[in-house]
This record gives structure tokens, sequence and C-alpha cells, in this order.
């Protein structure tokens, strides 16, 4: 398994591999928002957290149809399945590179991005945390849907339709946490949920996962 | 005789093709009797005026729409777990109704939303999470209509409905912790302390019967078309065979 995570992360990170990709995307996005709500600080630096994360959210579903597609391609896909280590486990290695080389940069970026929207001080910790703590939970919902549309032509479209209603809890408790750690509320609650959230998902998700990909290779 | 009898698809047709005019028939007759009564026979609120005769086409269709995804789960087990082709095909079958129903109860609402509470739509909880259902019905029926192999499709809704079950629950409570809202609490329930005057509650509860005979018979219905579609689709493989 250490193994097919550092070829994800390889192949990720090398040519080709649209790493940089998200991350460009989370700018645009960033920089798009201040052209279309006005440059007032005050506003900005109110809507700055949910901005932000929806932001991530959305750079995060891009890179999505990658999970499989490729290997489902050249016939890579076909052989994990085969191989000694269970399926589940390939699916959760799978989703933790997506984590990599997607959630965990889009959550370092995210503070810089701050700056570009007037975030306020204080919020700047309370968004990284709950970035960090629910962006693994998008990567395995994600490749949930991944695995659900690997065997379509063009699943691109539908893999949105189908993964986003599954986003909106961790959008919800994501976006209240950092709001309220912005406003300097108690924030606990939202985090825990947050966290509860991706604990369930890793746990749960794999087997769905795994299931979808052994239909779809029947 | 057991349920599991109807997983045969001959027994299935043979059966619901007796039942399915008399449910159709009580269905007309239930929703008749429940609408004219309810918005002929009842008093105007006294502050809600007639608006009030709205509950009898929202309150059943909100109910439905739930229960659609409840029957859509259960189905969809069954045919994970048992492999009944009738079963998934009921499930396909009610996905389109059930989403209709959360549409009704969505628009009636916003036309009762508009004079009460001055708008035609607020992020309230109930409100949010019917439009999240919504979401949920439109993803599973893309799934149903994006992949070709019928076994294959059943399957991957089946998982897709289990999983999206979880999700809408998690989603439903996401959203009381997310924003105060306008809508009440629970209009009926078995508990006295919160309820409707019986003089409306009387055609409620006629009304709503006749909702759920009507999803019983389009659901038959539809599962019968299904079948026939799946039989049909069969005798054109054999014919390019020969």
């Amino acid at each position: 398994m250490p193994a097919l995570l550092l070829r994800d992360l390889r192949l990720a990170t090398r040519a080709g591999g649209g790493f940089g990709l998200s991350l460009a995307f989370f700018l645009i996005v960033t920089v798009l928002v201040p052209f279309g709500v006005g440059p007032e600080g005050g506003t900005l630096g109110r809507i700055a957290p949910g901005i932000l994360w929806v932001g991530a959210l959305l750079s995060c579903l891009l890179s999505l149809d990658r999970i499989f597609a490729l290997d489902r391609e050249d016939g890579s896909l076909d052989l994990l399945a085969t191989a000694p280590i269970p399926l589940e486990g390939v699916v959760a290695v799978k989703a933790a590179a997506h984590w990599l080389t997607t959630g965990l940069p889009l959550t370092l970026a995210a503070p810089v991005l701050g700056v570009l929207l007037n975030l306020p001080e204080a919020a700047f910790g309370w968004l990284a945390l709950s970035l960090m703590l629910g962006t693994p939970a998008l990567s395995m919902i994600g490749t949930f849907g991944a695995a659900l549309t690997v065997g379509l032509k063009r699943g691109g479209l539908l893999l949105s339709l189908l993964v986003l209603p599954l986003y909106i809890p961790t959008l919800i408790f994501g976006a209240e946490a950092a709001k309220r750690g912005a406003e300097g509320l108690a924030a606990g609650t939202p985090h825990l949920m947050l966290a509860g959230i991706t604990a369930g998902s890793v746990a749960i998700l794999p087997f769905a996962a795994a299931a979808a990909i052994r239909v779809n290779l029947r | 005789m057991s349920i599991w009898e109807y997983a045969n698809p001959k027994k299935f047709m043979q059966t619901s093709s007796w039942a399915l005019p008399w449910v159709t028939g009580l269905a007309v007759l239930t929703l008749l009797v429940g609408l004219v009564w309810g918005f002929f026979f009842t008093p105007d609120d006294f502050r809600q005026g007639s608006t009030v005769k709205i509950i009898y086409v929202h309150v059943p269709s909100a109910m439905m729409a739930i229960n659609a995804w409840a029957m859509m789960l259960v189905t969809s087990l069954i045919w994970l777990i048992r492999r009944h082709h009738v079963s998934v095909l009921a499930a396909k079958a009610a996905a389109p109704i059930g989403m209709t129903m959360t549409l009704i109860a969505l628009f009636t609402g916003a036309i009762w939303g508009q004079p009460m509470w001055g708008t035609w739509w607020a992020w309230d909880p109930r409100l949010t999470s019917f439009l999240i259902l919504f979401l949920f019905y439109l993803g599973y029926i893309a799934l149903w209509e994006a992949v070709e192999d019928p076994d294959t499709a059943a399957d991957l809704t089946s998982v897709l409905c289990l999983v999206g079950s979880v999700f809408a629950l998690l989603s439903r409570y996401a959203v009381l912790f997310w924003n105060q809202g306008l809508h009440q609490g629970a209009s009926l329930s078995l508990d006295k302390e919160e309820h409707v005057a019986d003089v409306f509650a009387w055609p409620l509860w006629v009304t709503m019967a006749g909702f759920v005979l009507l999803f019983v018979a389009l659901v038959l219905l539809r599962t019968r078309t299904e079948i026939r579609a799946r039989r049909l689709r069969a005798l054109e493989a054999r014919e390019r065979m020969a």
C-alpha cells in the first residue's frame, strides 16, 4: 500500500498530473469574488470564510475524475482489483493520495488567499483548522463519487451532480466552524461535528466505493 | 405464502394487474373526497384566511416526498441483498414520483409562504432540507439515465441510495444547526400538544391517505412499465441473435 501511495503521488505531481491545477483554480475563484460582490473590505471579510470554503470544495471537485479514470484507461485498475491487497484499502489509499495532492495544498493556500479577501486576523487559524479537518472528508466522498462514475464515458458532469449534494453537511459544518472562529464565538461544536463527518466517511465510504468499483469492473 | 413470491415478475404482473384498478379508483375517490371536503367545506382560518387550504396539498406531498425515498432505500437494500429485479425496478419507478412530490411541496410552500411570511423562499431548515432532498433525487435519477447496462445501473444506484440516505439525514440535522427557521413544527402528530384543529385535521387525514394510495398506484403502474420495457429489450436482443 505505501508503494501504491507513492505511485499515485508521483503520478499526480509530475508533468500532466494536474497537481497545480486545483490550486490555480482556487486562486482564480478567490480573485473573481471581489469583482462579483464589490471591493468593500467589511463585506469581503464577513463572507471570506464561506467563500474560501466553497472555493476549496469546488477546487477539490475539479480533480476527482482523475482518481480512477486514468487507471481505468490503461488497465491498472483491473490489476489493482485482482492484487492481493483488498480493494477497500486501494480506495482508501487513493483518497489519501488525492487529499495529499489537493486537500492539503488547499488548506495551506487558504489563509494566504484569505489576505486577498480581508479575512479577519483571528480567523486564519480557525480557517486552516476547519479545512484541515474537513478536506479529508471531501476527498473520501469524492473518491466514492469517482468510483460510481468510473465506467462512464463522460462522467465528469454527472460526478459533480452526485458528489455536491453529499458535500453539503461537510460544507455547513466547515464554513460554520470557520465563521464562528472568525467572530470569536465558541467554535468547538462545529469542529467536532466536522471531525466526526471525516471519521465516519473514512470508516464507511471505502466499502461503498470498493463495491461500486467491483460493479463497474464486472 | 410470503412476500417474496412477488419477486417473481410474472406473479407481480398478475397480482398488480388485478390490484391496480382498485388502488387507482380508491386513490381518486379519497383524493376527491378529501380535497373537496378540505377546499369547500371547512371554515377559513381566522388569521390565515383561505390560504390555510393549501395544507391539503402541501402536507401530504411533503410526507410522500420523504416516504418515497424511504421506500427506495428499502427496495434498494432488498435488491443488494436478495437480487430481486422487481424490487430495484420499483425503486427506479418511485424516484421521479418522489421528486415530483418534493417539487409540489416546495411550490405549494412558496405560494403559501408569500402571503403568510411575506417571502417566497427563506433558508429555513425545513425548506432547505427539502431542496437538498430534491438534489438527491436528481442525482439518483441522473445516474440511472447515465449507465447503460441495466444490472450495473441497478447496483450503482442502490449503493448511491444507501450512501445518499446517510448524507441526506446528516444534511437534515446539519441545516438545523446552521439556521433557525420560520416554518412551524410538526402539524400532525399523535401527541395532542401540537395539532391543527380537528375541523382541518379530518380532511387532511383523508387527503394524506389519498396521496399514499396515489403513490402506490403510480409506483405499480411505473413498475409494470419498467418490467414490460425490460421484457421488450430481452425479446429484441433474442431477435438480433437469431
